[in-house]
């Protein structure tokens, strides 16, 4: 799947403390006459909200169609056991490797004296610009033997780890060094401090992250394939491409969104109570760097090896094939198309992902309630569902009931709509919050309809915020495998699949080209997602 | 909302058509028809680089403009069979037969034009006429040179299933060369002892995903053999070798299931609205265009037309000892169930 998903969820925390900020909102103008808008608004928010609970009611209808018996034998069978077994052992062996690494650097590049701290600290994000499968293609060329758990655990982990570094900085930054140190003076030594004091603070990120980086590893699919590891998603895909939408893949696809309520329920629960904001008077002082001292070379190391496996094997990869191929890979007719079809469908996508979170995002924080929380939940929940479930069941849906738009770029942009959502709302939602109503409400005073206010006012305000979620969704489409793999139209090519066309006939060489345009048109995303980590942490 | 990405592919792939090497001596081998604006889809699971060459080529003679749909056998298969007449395929092109016997159980292809049909002769077609043969590939062992010795080689493909191969062999189960080979298997040696091999493939294999990543793997010493087919290895050959150099292969001759000759089809659908379109284009592959393009390219499978020659380095066809199998036959489906209650897939 896709490289570079916004953190649905850390990125939430990110922007939790805006959304925060915004009073409680005119309650008045739901229960009056002067609602219409409210009524059309919620309409929409439902109508995009039941569109999203279309894959999941397809999975659900799937099962009760096939029937218990047929359903038991290929759900109970020692395939599932074996993939289940993987596919846990992957989650739970990559996300505690992912948190250590990232909590250790975050601290090396937030509280220490680590030379070159911003530096590090950038190229600790920067993984995320290369796609996971640009990733495992790095290393299999460079390490061909590598396969299975350990090679699945070690490239997931170079990979996915900046989802976790990214809150997980940022909830450092924001700390309270007064915590530390009222602890520090009732005799706690300083990794006492760090374990009881700034690790608690830290829970929330740590969670969110692995939640994020949980999700991506049950819905990756070209990296488990070249590493040679079955997980759900590569089995379904194996039953797609024997079977095309057999219930056989469909069973898998079942137990993968329970994998996936599981992670979900798990995080939830993991989160806890606590109260994290801060009590007191005036502003928190900067926290103190420490000194390293004579660890300083010992601590360069993590930073440096990280960097070495993250981008040096990839880039060096890349450069190698680059060079390898020659003149000869630069097949212009091919790329140009490829290039111009993927940029089309990423802006498509985005704009498509940004209007339909328009309606969702404005009821969320203009009128908050129960109904409202439950249908954006719906959002999230199919958000967070695999690729290769949402494509399955779009293709059963529209071959059998929707034939008119089988095949067709709206059906693909349909799916990179639900899978996408989430980014363009968390994005949009923060900047809707900080565009005060009371403008919205001197504009309709001065005569304008509650429509007119609301696109001249809030939606130019909210712009900002709404190109970057923009971004991020066009992002997600570009770097886009399995779901384009299974429902792109005749006779078009993306970047993503040309690159998987050509790594899958081990045409190495040729596919390198495709991977530097994905690495190169994810690099400006990246930064704005680093620049705006640090913008929320108010540094 | 539907904006014609698919045009500009197609728009595209002509002009490298029309830039790319004169086919001078091609002439004039497609039958004339018309051609229409929209020309013809066709769902290919041939190798996508062989079937651009034969779309860019025939395109190139007849003006009849190809749009292709690339997948696997069964899984464009299925989808022609999901899709009924609504199918936006006009021709079907694979690599195997028993994703064409699969559509054809559908009910979904329209006979073949006599002149199509008479490219190509008897045994690579199904005696009904709904499909032709338009190429075909060998089932061979690959094996490490350095791992391996030709007296330690498996005489027959079911000997991989004694626990003497375990961990050291390779296979390719989810691709449908892979599964034509086992619907081989199955319709030669029947239900049982198919399940019962498939039952120790699943102790003794490693599975990889695809018959080019086992070519890699057996010459990187990883594994000592693969069951594949033959043309990998000569396509790796004929551009650097990388990936082949430490490997031999081993034909199983003997009529054995090992020693399976695939025979890749080409249909035209019934509810094509362009019917002289597609089977020119079937005709075309079939006959002398198509069939010399597997001469003088680099796809490396067996040519198959009344006639017709295979690229020079092959073994020839004629001294495989292939077993006599009935394509017509192969039951994809019954495959896939015994491999997915192997645990294959």
């Amino acid at each position: 799947m896709s490289a570079i998903p916004l953190p649905a969820s850390a990125d939430a925390a990110l922007t939790r403390a805006p959304a925060s900020v915004v009073l409680p909102l005119p309650r008045t103008r739901g229960k009056r006459g002067g609602g219409w808008p409210l009524s059309w608004v919620a309409g929409a928010a439902l109508g995009v909200s039941l569109l999203a609970l279309v894959p999941l009611g397809f999975v659900i209808w799937v099962a009760v169609q096939t029937g218990w018996e047929t359903a038991s034998a290929l759900i109970f069978r020692p395939r599932v056991a074996e993939l289940l077994v993987n596919t846990g052992l992957l989650v739970a062996v990559t996300v505690p490797l992912c948190a250590v690494l990232a909590v250790a650097l975050a601290w090396l590049t937030e509280r220490s004296d680590l030379p070159g701290a911003r530096t590090w600290a950038w190229l600790a994000v920067a993984p995320l610009a290369v796609p996971a499968f640009v990733h495992s293609y790095a290393w299999i060329s460079m390490v061909p033997g590598l396969h299975g758990l350990s090679g699945g655990v070690l490239v997931s982990v170079v990979a996915y780890f900046p989802f976790l570094y990214l809150p997980v900085a940022a909830a450092l930054r924001r700390l309270d060094p007064g915590m530390e140190d009222t602890a520090a003076s009732l005799g706690l030594g300083p990794w006492g401090v760090f374990f009881r004091v700034v690790l608690p603070q830290l829970r929330l990120a740590i969670c969110g992250g692995s939640l994020l980086i949980g999700l991506h590893l049950l819905a990756e699919y070209g990296l488990y394939v070249m590493i040679r590891f079955d997980t759900f998603t590569t089995a379904i895909v194996d039953q797609f491409q024997s079977t095309y939408n057999g219930p056989a893949a469909n069973m898998l696809s079942g137990v993968l969104v329970l994998c996936c309520f599981a992670l979900l329920g798990l995080e939830s629960s993991a989160r806890g109570k606590e109260r994290y904001a801060r009590v007191g008077t005036g502003a928190a002082r900067l926290p103190l760097k420490r000194r390293l001292g004579r660890f300083t070379a010992l601590c360069l190391l993590l930073p440096a090896l990280t960097t070495m496996l993250a981008l040096g094997v990839p880039l060096v990869t890349l450069l190698r094939w680059l060079v390898a191929g020659g003149a000869g890979v630069w097949r212009l007719g091919e790329i140009g198309p490829s290039l111009a079809q993927t940029l089309a469908l990423a802006l498509a996508g985005a704009l498509l992902a940004t209007l339909a979170a328009v309606p969702m995002a404005w009821l969320s924080i203009r009128s908050p309630g129960r109904l409202q929380r439950v249908l954006e939940a719906c959002n999230y929940l199919v958000g967070s569902l695999p690729g290769v479930v949402v494509a399955l069941a779009l293709v059963t849906v529209t071959v059998r009931v929707a034939l008119p738009i089988y095949q067709t770029v709206a059906t693909v942009l349909l799916a990179y709509l639900l899978m996408f959502l989430p980014r363009a709302l968390i994005s949009l939602r923060a900047g809707i919050a900080q565009a005060p109503v009371e403008l919205e409400h001197a504009a309709r005073s001065l005569g304008r309809t509650p429509a007119q206010a609301l696109w001249s006012i809030t939606m130019r305000l909210a712009a900002p915020s709404a190109a970057a979620g923009a971004a991020l969704v066009g992002l997600g489409i570009t770097n886009e495998l399995t779901a384009t793999l299974l429902l792109a139209p005749n006779g078009t090519r993306t970047l993503a699949t040309s690159f998987w066309a050509y790594s899958s006939e081990i045409d190495y060489a040729a596919a390198a080209p495709y991977a530097l345009i994905m690495v190169l048109l994810s690099l400006p995303m990246t930064w704005l997602l680093y620049i705006q980590s640090k913008r929320t942490a108010g540094r | 909302m539907k904006f014609s990405l698919p045009s500009l592919a197609t728009a595209m792939a002509l002009l490298t058509g029309l830039t790319g090497a004169p086919l001078a001596s091609m002439a004039q081998t497609a039958p004339a028809v018309t051609p229409s604006a929209e020309g013809i889809v066709v769902y290919n699971a041939q190798h996508a680089s062989l079937t651009k060459a034969w779309a860019e080529a025939f395109t190139k003679e007849s003006g009849i403009k190809v749009t292709l749909r690339n997948g696997s056998d069964t899984e464009l298969g299925n989808q022609i069979v999901q899709e009924g007449k609504a199918t936006p395929a006009d021709v079907f092109l694979t690599e195997n037969s028993p994703a064409m016997a699969l559509v054809d159980a559908a009910g979904l292809f329209a006979p073949l034009n006599p002149a199509a049909l008479n490219e190509v002769p008897a045994a690579f077609r199904p005696a009904h006429g709904r499909w032709v043969g338009i190429a075909a590939r060998s089932t061979v062992f690959v094996y490490n040179k350095a791992k391996l010795t030709p007296a330690q080689l498996p005489k027959s493909m079911l000997d991989l299933a004694s626990p003497s191969w375990k961990g050291r062999w390779a296979a390719s189960p989810a691709g449908a060369d892979f599964q034509a080979i086992v619907s081989a298997l199955l319709e030669l040696k029947g239900e049982t002892q198919a399940a019962a091999w498939l039952k120790a493939m699943k102790e003794n294999a490693t599975l990889y995903k695809g018959n080019g990543v086992v070519l890699k793997a057996v010459n990187a010493g990883q594994i000592d053999g693969g069951v594949i087919y033959h043309y990998y290895r000569f396509g790796d050959q004929a551009k650097t070798g990388e990936n082949s150099n430490n490997t031999e292969l081993h034909y199983f001759r003997n009529q054995d299931p090992g020693a399976f000759v695939s025979i890749s089809g080409g249909g035209v659908l019934a509810s094509s609205k362009h019917q002289p379109e597609a089977q020119a284009f079937v005709q075309w592959v079939a006959g002398k265009g198509g069939q010399e393009i597997l001469k003088t390219g680099d796809a490396y499978e067996y040519a198959v037309g009344v006639g017709a020659q295979s690229h020079p380095k092959l073994v020839p066809l004629a001294d495989l000892q292939a077993p006599k199998v009935e394509p017509s036959k192969l039951n994809s489906k019954k495959v896939t169930d015994l491999m997915t209650q192997a645990g294959l897939l």
